[in-house]
Formats: C-alpha cells, structure tokens, sequence
C-alpha cells in the first residue's frame, strides 16, 4: 500500500476540518501519513488515529515559525523519504501552495495545486482534477516524477472518521536545515481581528457584498450571520475601504466554491465572476436588471437590497421562531 | 541596484479564454500584459527612482518567456517604464509546467549578472497558480518573500509585509531575493506620451535556450513533471429565475433557500 503523507501545520488542540478532508481523500488513495508541524496534542494524535492515520512524523523545531516557508518544506520533504511517500497533499493557502512548490523543488517532483479530486487509478496512476481559467475547464492531470505534490482546495470531500480507530505512533523528526531555508526571517507576526464566522475559502454559504451596500455591510453581516454564513467583497468594496481586503471574492482575490453565494449590490464583472461562477447556487440582489450578474444567478432579484434583504433576514427569523 | 520584473503575455479575461483540445494549453488569442504585473513594475520603479534612476545606475530588466507574441508584455512594460527588455523565447519552451517555467526563469536571470531583487505579480491571471516565485527562488538560491502588500528596502535587507487570514506578518529577507507583490501595494502607473516614444528606442533583447545554456530537454512539454492527460469545458452556467422586486422578494429569497435546504 502507498504511503501519502498529509501535511498538518501547527494543528494546536484539534484537527481542523481542512486536515480531516486532506485525511479522508488520502485514505482513500492508500495509508495517511501525517506530517505534523508543531506541538502534538494527545487529542490531536488521537484524532489522527480516528481518521486512519497509524504513523506521525512530528517536529517542533522552532526554525520551523521563526523562518517563512522554506523551513516547513524542507521538513515535509523529510517526512517524505523517510516512508517513501508516493504523494504528498497540502492545503491549498498561498503558504501552503507555495510549501508544495519548494518541496516539489528539493523533490525534484511534479507539483499541482488548486486540486479539488484526486483519484488513483490502477492503469494511470494518480489523476488530479482541477479547474482552470476561472473554472471555465474541467482538467484532469498526474505527474511523471515518483513522488507527487498536490495542493487541494477546500471542501472537496466530507470529512469523514475511518471507522476503526488506532493509536497512531509518534516519531520525531529533526531537520537538518539549510542555510537556504533560514534566508526569510518572521520579524513579527500580529493575530488579524477574529471575526468569528467561517473562513472564506471554507465556507459553506457566503454573503458578499460590492458598490451597491454603499458602505453599509450591516444586512450583508446580518443575512451572512443567520447563515452561518461567510462575508464576502467585491474589489470595489474594498478599494473603497468598507471592508477588509482579505474579504475580497475574485480573481484577485480568492476564489469560492460553496454550496451557495449570494451576491449582493455586485453587478458581476468577469473578475468577480471568476471568482465564485463554481459556487453551486447563485442568489443575486442587485437594483440594475441589466447587470452580468444575473446571468449566472440561479435566482436573480432585482431590487433595492435595503428593503429585500432585512424582509429575507425577518422571514428566516419568523421560519425558525 | 539590478531589478528583475517578471512579466507575462496572458489572454484578455474580458474574452471567452480556452484550452487548446489536443494539447491542453492556453489559447493565447486577445492577449496583453497579465494585470497583475503592472504592481511589481510600479515597485520597481519607485525602488529605482528613489537610488537615482537609470542615470545612478540603476536597472529595472522587464523579462519574459513565451512564443513570439510574448514581446508585447515586455514593450509594453518599456512604456510603462522598465528601462530594459528581455524576451527568452524557443519553440522548445511550449508546454513547461511550473518547474520548466521556474527552470527556464533561473537560468535566465542567471545569464544577466548579479541580480538584487526579482519582483513578480502574485499570479499569473492565466495559469493562476502562484507556485513559480517559490520554485524560481529555490532554483536560483535566493531568498523569498512572497504576497508582499508593503515592501521596504532597508541595506541589503527586504522587509515585507504580507497579510494571510489569521495573521499580518512582517518578513525580513536577504537580497538578493524573489518577491511577489499583491494589487495592495501600489497605484501602478499608465504609460505617458514621454513612455511610449522613450519605449521605441529601446530594444528587446530575444534569448534562446542555447544562448542561456539550458538543455530544451529539460523544458517544454519533454520535460514536465506534471502533465495534462484530459480537459473538457465546463457547460456554461445559465441564468435561473429572475424576479423584480414588488415586496416580496425577501420571502422568495427565503423560500429559494428552503427549497435548496440552505436554511
């Protein structure tokens, strides 16, 4: 059976539900491996243990926070001879796309990111399926080096617990680094203000809002809130300073795929639509009946989001009372 | 200081954009200079303009890879006001992956002398990957810096600030270094009248692989890594229902929600 080390970086009390996806795709493709970054909590290793993994490669090397990137590939790839894994998987953030390129490099493997399948097939080999040019294409694609690099995207699986469960053991990985890796240095890092609600790229639901709130997220929050929903942004929302840019939805921004988007007050440029057309439902809300937008909706409303969304936000109140 | 900006001929995201069926690459129709490189050259150039300009010694070298319509991402660049171009250009290039890309770059910016700084966009707005400034700095063994939304040059010293989700973090990188800038960092300029006639006396020096020592094995579609083995258009999305507001819409916003058991 193919060993496939999953990359879990600093996982603090518990698993969170990137990693259980990245376990549960790697399980179905042959025995999870977990590179863990960080400290290793006994409930953590348990849960490793409830999501099939049997082995952990663990190192808490300070190097491994205090330096940008590099050290963290140069730890994976270590993980990685040290079973003679045919595949890596990361999560696909911009740290960890790019820790899947240099470990490609000191590989010397293929790397694919913004995976969201990954599937082994007994003639082929490993096939990634990914979206390209804004998700306008279906791409399926494998590497020729023995060792691959995926980076998978959010959401493509439900997190799911392998059954059995068996302690998994620990063994501790010093990396010898490399000047190389030590080149970056984090001077100082600053926690971002919580706001409470699911990440972006995570989410299940996302509200997001552009020109039309006119400077007032509150219905786009409010609606976003009885969701359990994520906020998003169009760039001109944020270019206008009404919301933070890590809120931004597009193809400078982030890209989405939940299972609902509502769009409000956007009219739909091509880089916002890049940016969320994957999403599975659209709801759009925006006054001129003419925007782009509205041919992508699945139900598109015309009309002013301060009175339709507060009618919306009561009419789920009144449902759930 | 020598600055190095990637720039990158990519197809107009305001057309249709599509995959060439038999071999899986971009059509490369309709193209212009990829948005989100004008952010790295403005850095340049401020970088540049704050130690003197091109007249203290300074070079800001706008570079690309790519067949030979690749060179108007570079004179376009001229105009905006990189000070020189240089275009890597083989047919034995087509179909690189990121580590051919990454492969071809080094060995490029190796073949220009020392170099302080390469700057580059965050993305590429036609591959999207983000993944060729991380291998590009491992390959040319240069520090890294990547997502920079704020980049100071204090002595030989980078410090940039880069903003994730949970986090701002502040980086200090060595020079010489490989940096990705976002579309936060700066205001980019427009080509002026004074850019584009100063842009024609300039020439576009055009490389090859032979003439920077790379062997076209290694590149191209021979020497991918990762390779493409299938692609289908996704079935364009059509527009659902589309109601005018006469006030009600809130309710059928909801009632769509519970018929999807989004609720």
């Amino acid at each position: 059976m193919r060993n496939i080390v999953v990359f879990i970086d600093q996982p603090g009390s518990a698993l969170g539900k990137a990693g259980k996806e990245l376990l549960t795709f790697a399980r179905g493709l042959g025995a999870p491996v977990a590179a863990v970054a960080g400290e290793l909590s006994e409930a953590v290793r348990a849960e490793l243990g409830e999501y099939g993994v049997a082995q952990v490669l663990n190192s808490n090397q300070a190097e491994l926070f205090e330096y940008s990137i590099v050290p963290k590939a140069e730890f994976l790839a270590v993980a990685a001879q040290r079973v003679d894994a045919q595949l890596v998987l990361t999560g696909n953030s911009a740290e960890h796309k790019e820790i899947a390129a240099r470990l490609a490099v000191l590989l010397d493997a293929g790397v694919i990111s913004d995976a969201v399948g990954v599937v082994a097939d007994a003639d082929a080999g490993i096939q990634v399926e990914k979206l390209v040019l804004a998700g306008s294409y279906t791409v399926s694609a494998s590497v020729r080096s023995a060792i691959g690099i995926v980076a998978l995207k959010a959401n493509g699986v439900e997190p799911e617990a392998a059954g059995s469960s068996s302690a998994a053991a620990v063994e501790t990985v010093e990396v010898p680094f490399s000047e190389l890796a030590l080149r970056a240095r984090i001077a100082s890092r600053q926690a971002r203000p919580a706001s409470g609600r699911p990440e972006l790229s995570e989410a299940r639901i996302v509200v997001a809002g552009g020109r039309g709130v006119d400077g007032d997220f509150g219905p786009v929050e409010e609606l976003a809130d009885l969701l359990g929903a994520a906020v998003g942004a169009s760039r001109a929302a944020t270019d206008a300073g009404w919301i933070d840019h890590s809120a931004q939805v597009g193809q400078t921004g982030k890209t989405v795929s939940p299972q609902l988007y509502i769009s409000v007050g956007i009219s739909g440029a091509i880089q916002q639509k890049a940016g969320m057309q994957t999403s599975k439902f659209i709801v759009a809300v925006n006054q001129d009946a003419e925007s782009p937008v509205f041919e992508i909706a699945d139900l598109g409303i015309v009309g002013d989001l301060f009175t339709v969304l507060p009618q919306a936000i009561e009419e789920i109140k009144r449902r759930r009372a | 200081m020598t600055i190095v900006v990637l720039v990158k001929y990519v197809p107009d995201a305001q057309f249709d954009r599509h995959l060439d069926g038999a071999r899986h690459t971009i059509d490369r129709a309709e193209s212009i200079l990829s948005e989100l490189d004008e952010y790295p050259l403005e850095a340049a150039l401020q970088l540049a303009e704050a130690r003197g300009g091109a007249s203290a010694g300074n070079r800001i070298i706008a570079v690309t890879m790519g067949p030979e319509s690749a060179s108007a991402a570079v004179k376009k660049a001229l105009q905006i006001g990189a000070y020189e171009g240089v275009h890597l250009s083989d047919p034995a290039l087509a179909g690189s992956d990121v580590a051919g890309t990454s492969k071809a770059l080094a060995a490029l910016i190796d073949s220009l002398g020392p170099v302080d700084l390469v700057l580059t966009g965050m993305a590429s707005t036609d591959g999207e990957t983000s993944l060729v400034p991380a291998q590009l700095a491992a390959r040319l063994g240069f520090g890294q810096a990547t997502f920079a939304a704020a980049l100071e040059l204090d002595g030989d010293l980078a410090v940039v600030r880069r903003d994730g989700d949970a986090f701002s973090e502040v980086i200090e990188v060595q020079l010489p270094a490989v940096i990705s800038v976002t579309d936060q960092i700066n205001d980019p300029r427009y080509p002026n009248f004074k850019g584009i006639m100063a842009a024609k006396k300039r020439k576009i020096e055009v490389l090859t692989l032979a003439g920077i020592g790379l062997d076209p094995a290694t590149v191209g579609a021979s020497g991918a890594q990762a390779v493409v083995a299938r692609s289908q258009p996704v079935p364009a999305r059509g527009a659902g229902v589309l109601i005018t507001d006469s006030g009600d819409a809130g309710i059928a916003l909801v009632d769509f929600l519970a018929d999807q058991k989004l609720l």
